[in-house]
């Protein structure tokens, strides 16, 4: 920003000097605070609606048509039926399980005696992590957050399917969707980016701290990763997308999200060769308190808080501008 | 202690009370940023810290920010936007 600073021969004293006399304001030509008041912008926006409006009325137009032809008509009614056998089946499968499940409020049940007092009393000494909540979910029901993660990753997957702009658009709806930009966003807000420059790097570091420490305090890759994500939501509001543009691109989110996946995947997985019982396994819990210690749980904590991080910017890119 | 919490108790009841009955989308937003506050304090008060650092960074950060964005895709209208509608006569989008 320091570059497209107008160059002017007072010092900052004499330019505050002059600013309250009034013979100067820094924001000239430089801070929107509301949309553009000229009449032929807005006219050109409405031209612009109008234009949209009419594309979206024949799109309707060509649904209609095509829902009366006989064979989409047959498919449409084979869809329905077997949408509702398929939701019977499964609430079928489902129903049959939870029958399956011991009584709610059972006393022997092992979740109401030796599940909760191992987990407190062991906890701390077989996964190695202070945080007692830490070692819950990321050790003992590792596989729970796997599935949590993943579940995150699907909804980022259909995000990126339904709201995906293709780069060859026509060029009027993309005037459109700049002029509706301006219009409800002033660009260069001072006040905004000023904050920005001082929130988004305590926020990150913050994050970090937060996704890092998550076996020794509480937190971990949930709560770390949507802290990071809120801050560079924050930086891309302040500053656009041409600045976020230049470091999260499409192909790093991907490559991050999936490696970490990957990588969770390959960690966890280890259980299952050596015979599901964790006995054998070389990572030792290491020293509790240390930053390095509880296993595997730092790593974990780091690759989910990568993946909540990702989803969370991709979602409001998607929203935002249906691409990257 | 207890007195805090009965406090923090009322005003989660009123919040989720107010939300329903705002007429405003934007306005809607801004005290469930609040009702996710207090829930972040009842879960530090319950002594369970890991739920209210999510709740705050969750509830009262990103999903009120996703609500936000509806003013980009004009569900939040303004005033003003009502009136130059009814003028033109054709809505642009989904009101509030």
């Amino acid at each position: 920003m320091e570059k497209h600073r107008p160059k002017t021969e007072y010092s900052r004293r004499e330019r505050f000097t002059r600013w309250c006399v009034g013979e100067y304001d820094p924001s000239a030509e430089r801070l929107e605070t509301r949309a553009p008041a000229d009449e032929a912008a807005r006219l050109e926006l409405q031209r612009l609606q109008e234009y949209a409006a009419n594309a979206d009325r024949g799109i309707h137009h060509e649904l209609y048509e095509l829902g009366l032809r006989r064979r989409v008509g047959l498919f449409t009614r084979f869809y329905r039926v077997a949408a509702v056998l398929f939701a019977l089946f499964l609430a079928g499968v489902l129903l049959l399980t939870v029958s399956y499940l011991p009584r709610f409020g059972d006393v022997s049940a092992p979740e109401n005696n030796e599940v909760a007092r191992r987990y407190i009393e062991k906890g701390l000494e077989e996964t190695g992590a202070v945080n007692i909540v830490a070692g819950m979910i990321l050790d003992y029901r590792a596989f729970d957050t796997f599935g949590e993660s993943c579940v995150l990753f699907v909804a980022a997957c259909c995000v990126l399917f339904l709201l995906r702009v293709d780069g060859q658009e026509d060029p009027r709806s993309q005037a459109l969707e700049d002029m509706s930009d301006r219009f409800f966003e002033p660009r260069h807000d001072a006040i905004l980016q000023m904050s920005a420059r001082l929130l988004v790097p305590v926020i990150t570091v913050f994050g970090i701290y937060v996704v890092l420490n998550g076996h020794l305090s509480p937190g971990g890759g949930f709560s770390g990763g949507a802290i990071i994500g809120s801050g560079l939501i924050l930086y891309l509001t302040a500053f656009g997308f041409a600045r976020t543009g230049r470091f999260m691109t499409e192909k790093l989110v991907k490559i991050l999200t999936v490696s970490a996946l990957s990588f969770y995947c390959a960690a966890k997985s280890y259980s299952f060769y050596t015979g599901a019982n964790h006995l054998s396994s070389f990572i030792t819990p290491g020293t509790p308190g240390a930053i390095l210690s509880a296993g595997l749980i730092v790593y974990l904590n780091i690759c989910v808080g990568i993946v909540v991080a990702c989803t969370i910017y991709s979602f409001y890119v998607m929203f935002r501008k249906g691409g990257f | 202690m207890v007195t805090l919490r009965i406090i923090l108790l009322l005003f989660l009841i009123l919040c989720a009370v107010a939300v329903s009955f705002s007429r405003r989308l934007l306005v809607s937003v801004s005290i469930y940023m609040a009702f996710s506050l207090a829930l972040a304090l009842i879960w530090l008060i319950l002594e369970s810290p890991d739920l209210a650092i999510t709740e705050a960074a969750v509830g009262a950060g990103i999903s009120s920010l996703y609500f936000i964005m509806l003013k980009k895709i004009r569900s939040i209208q303004t005033a003003a936007d009502r009136q130059n509608d009814r003028r033109r006569g054709t809505p642009t989008g989904g009101g509030d």
